[in-house]
This record gives structure tokens, C-alpha cells and sequence, in this order.
């Protein structure tokens, strides 16, 4: 989980307390996803737990500092060195949408396609004049940043290349007479977990 | 807004190529418009009309039905040479794949439409290095394309379709032939020209590239089906730094 590596990053360059590191995630994140301080005692108390970090110094404030422990140093080693893997469990709003609509009656399917459209340009536009809003980085905080603003901008293109992708797919598909609704299967599933389905030839 | 900041206005405008059964339809009644300060973008896919809708803008064809305006006269009320001159001092066209002239350098080039307009070159030379300064390729004049990346040429045909003054910037896919980040440059380049006055089309079927318009407009068969404009309210980006 990326919170956790990313906390222990930043740990990696030297001891932190709870609200320092929430700032730290932030400034390098461009406050993108921010973190309640409740989730990184949290996950502080879970790297601890796995030896990860350990308590360190508290200041003449009170703030009680947490450092990073080899295992901890090996761990954002093999973080940085390692893809990050993208499940296919993870659900597609849009995705689940578009699939039931296009199995519903009376459903305007390209009227779907192009609500969502105009949404997601406009996104794209609030973003890259948020983007060209902002001169070239002249320190390591803005070209993290840029990164994370581009990438916001390169997912919400290749929603709309889908978009316009799915519109093809389905105007193929009607004009080959394959987009008929799908009725309700009359065969009402039994209640309970299905019955694990029979081998073919079983 | 007043009627003088319109600089391109379509009405009605139908394009239809062939005759009878075989007759297709390019465009069918596209009303649009653009203003100084304004960049529209046109999006759809292959064959929806984008580039006619460009060349007739443009002047480049008659439509079949409906009015061109730019900057306040009727194309189809202009004689074919009235027609050319306020092509030459109205409207400057980018093409994706530069169309700059292999024989002559950067300066010529953009110097090329000042000189069929009857400017001496010694005279066009000033606006045209003041065009170049603009897409920042002062250093580059003495130049032939050949010499120059696809990024630089396609400046060049930025500083080209501004020169003298012209308002109206017709660019169709400009960045389709150059990398992300170059294209990204030529478009920041576009999108001064047009916050400094002129206004402009982009054609394009990307996406990212469409967003630095201020309008979007999809083509389907001919017809805008739709039409985006940022909401005014950046919600969704509240906690990044400006």
C-alpha cells in the first residue's frame, strides 16, 4: 500500500513526528491525497508493529519522533525497485455503469457516453489550465508536483479516448444489431452462494 | 462581447460532397463561432467533418449552404480576389505536417504571406522576425526547415499564420506529428497567441490536446453533438498548490 512505503520513504531521510510526515506526504504529493493525522499514527503503529520504524526522541515540544530501522531501509529499497502491481479487483465506477446501461431498455446509451464525455473534458481542461496556470519547476516539491498533475491529465485522456472508443464499439455493434437489451433471466438464481459450477463432460 | 470580437462565425453551414444516391455529407448545419481571446477546439472521429469544417472556415471552400463570416464579411459576397486578399491578411492556417517552403529559411517563410500581399521583403522581414520572436526562434531566421526539429517548424508555422497582424489561426491536428512534450510546446505557443488577441480553431482528435481550448466542440456526421466549457468552479483541484 502506497501510504505506507511513502511514509517510510520519507522516514528513510531522517526521524520524523506524525504532523511533520503528514506535511512531508503532502507537499511531495502536491496535497493531492491528503492523510488525516489519525491515518498516519495508524499506519505508524502498523510499521512499528512489523519493525519497520521504531520510537526515537521526543523534543522539547513534546514531539515524539519515529525512525526508520534497516528492515525499514530495505523495505523502501525493494518499494522503489518494484512495479506497482494494479489489480483488476479494483471496481470502474464508469466502467459498471456503461456495462448496465447498455444491457438496459430505453436506455440512450450514447447519451451516456456523451454526459460523460463532456464531464471528463472538462476535467481535462480544468487541469491542464491548472497546469499551464504554473511556470516550469524550479524546485524538487513543483516537479513532483507536475508529475502528479500529469498524471491526473493522462488518465482522465484516456477516459475519453475509452469514451470515444465505446461509442465506436456500440455503433458497431447496433448497426450489426447486437445492442438489444438484456432481459431479466427468468431462471432466478437459488438463494444463498451460487453452486459451484459442473466441470464440462463431469 | 460586441459583434467586432467575433472573429469567425458559421451559420447554418451544410457541405456536401457528390450528387444524388452517392452525395455524402460533410457537414450538416453547423452553427459556430469564435471570438478574440477564444480557442475552439473540434473533436470527433475520422469522418466527422472536422478538417471540412476547417477548410471551409477558411475561405478554402464554398459550402454548399449557409454563411461564412470573418471578421464581419460574408465570404460568399467577396469576389474570388477579395476572397484570396482576406485570406492572406485574415486568416493563417498550421498543418500537421508544417508546409513551411524547403527553399527558403525561416524568415522567408514567415515573411511569405507580408510579400504576396504586396509588401517589399525588406519591409515584411520586420514583422516576420517579430513573429519569430513570439514563438521564440529569433536565433533560428537564417534557418532552412531542413535545419530546424519538427517542434521549431511547426513554430515557424505558428509565427507564419500570425504574422502581419492576422487574427484568426486555423490549425488542423498541429501536433499530431510531434512528440508529447514538443507538442505540448507548440500548443502553450497557440494558446499565447490567442490570450494575446487572435483567436483560433484546433482541430484534433486528442483529448489532452483539445483541452487547451476554451470551448470543446464534437463533430458526429457532420453535426455538433455536444459542447464543453470548463465549469467555472475548480472543485477538483482545491488542494493543489497554484
Amino acid at each position: 500500500m502506497s501510504v505506507r512505503q511513502s511514509l517510510l520513504a520519507i522516514l528513510n531521510q531522517g526521524p520524523c513526528y506524525g504532523y511533520q510526515l503528514r506535511a512531508e506526504f503532502d507537499r511531495r504529493t502536491g496535497s493531492t491525497w491528503p492523510l488525516n493525522v489519525g491515518q498516519i499514527y495508524n499506519t505508524l503503529d502498523r510499521l512499528e508493529r512489523d519493525g519497520l520504524v521504531q520510537k526515537a526522541d521526543i523534543d522539547a515540544d513534546g514531539q515524539n519522533y519515529v525512525e526508520i530501522t534497516e528492515a525499514g531501509r530495505a523495505e523502501v529499497a525493494d518499494w522503489l525497485g518494484s512495479p506497482v502491481v494494479r489489480t483488476m479487483a479494483t471496481r470502474d465506477e464508469l466502467a459498471i455503469k456503461l456495462a448496465i446501461a447498455v444491457t438496459l431498455p430505453g436506455v440512450d446509451i450514447a447519451r451516456v457516453i456523451q454526459v460523460q464525455r463532456s464531464a471528463t473534458m472538462r476535467t481535462l481542461q480544468e487541469l491542464t489550465r491548472t497546469k499551464n496556470a504554473t511556470a516550469d519547476p524550479e524546485s524538487s516539491d513543483q516537479l513532483a508536483w507536475l508529475l502528479v498533475i500529469d498524471s491526473l491529465i493522462f488518465a482522465a485522456e484516456a477516459e475519453a479516448r475509452w469514451l470515444d472508443h465505446s461509442e465506436s464499439t456500440l455503433s458497431r455493434s447496433r448497426a450489426a444489431g447486437l445492442a438489444a437489451p438484456l432481459p431479466l433471466n427468468t431462471d432466478v438464481p437459488k438463494r444463498g452462494r451460487p453452486a459451484r459450477a459442473v466441470q464440462a463432460g463431469a | 462581447m460586441t459583434a467586432s470580437d467575433v472573429l469567425l462565425q458559421l451559420d447554418g453551414v451544410s457541405m456536401q460532397y457528390g450528387h444524388g444516391e452517392t452525395a455524402i455529407t460533410a457537414l450538416a448545419g453547423v452553427d459556430l463561432s469564435v471570438s478574440r481571446g477564444e480557442l475552439v477546439a473540434v473533436m470527433g472521429a475520422s469522418g466527422s467533418g472536422k478538417s471540412t469544417l476547417l477548410t471551409v472556415a477558411g475561405g478554402l471552400t464554398p459550402p454548399t449552404s449557409g454563411e461564412v463570416i470573418v471578421e464581419g464579411h460574408w465570404l460568399s459576397q467577396l469576389s474570388a480576389r477579395e476572397l484570396a486578399t482576406l485570406r492572406r491578411r485574415s486568416l493563417g492556417f498550421v498543418f500537421q505536417d508544417f508546409n513551411l517552403i524547403p527553399s527558403l529559411t525561416a524568415l522567408e517563410n514567415v515573411s511569405l504571406p507580408l510579400e504576396l500581399d504586396g509588401w517589399s521583403s525588406k519591409k515584411a522581414h520586420h514583422p516576420a522576425r517579430d513573429a519569430l520572436g513570439i514563438v521564440e526562434l529569433t536565433d533560428r531566421a537564417q534557418h532552412f526547415p531542413s535545419d530546424l526539429s519538427g517542434g521549431q517548424q511547426q513554430r515557424v508555422a505558428i509565427a507564419r499564420a500570425v504574422v502581419g497582424g492576422r487574427s484568426l489561426i486555423l490549425a488542423d491536428e498541429p501536433t499530431g506529428a510531434l512528440d508529447s512534450m514538443t507538442g505540448e510546446l507548440v500548443l502553450r505557443m497557440l494558446r499565447s497567441r490567442v490570450d494575446a488577441g487572435a483567436g483560433g480553431i484546433l482541430v484534433t482528435h486528442d483529448a489532452r490536446h483539445a483541452a487547451w481550448a476554451d470551448r470543446i466542440v464534437f463533430l458526429r456526421d457532420g453535426r455538433i453533438v455536444d459542447e464543453s466549457q470548463p465549469s467555472t468552479v475548480s472543485s477538483l483541484l482545491s488542494g493543489l498548490p497554484a
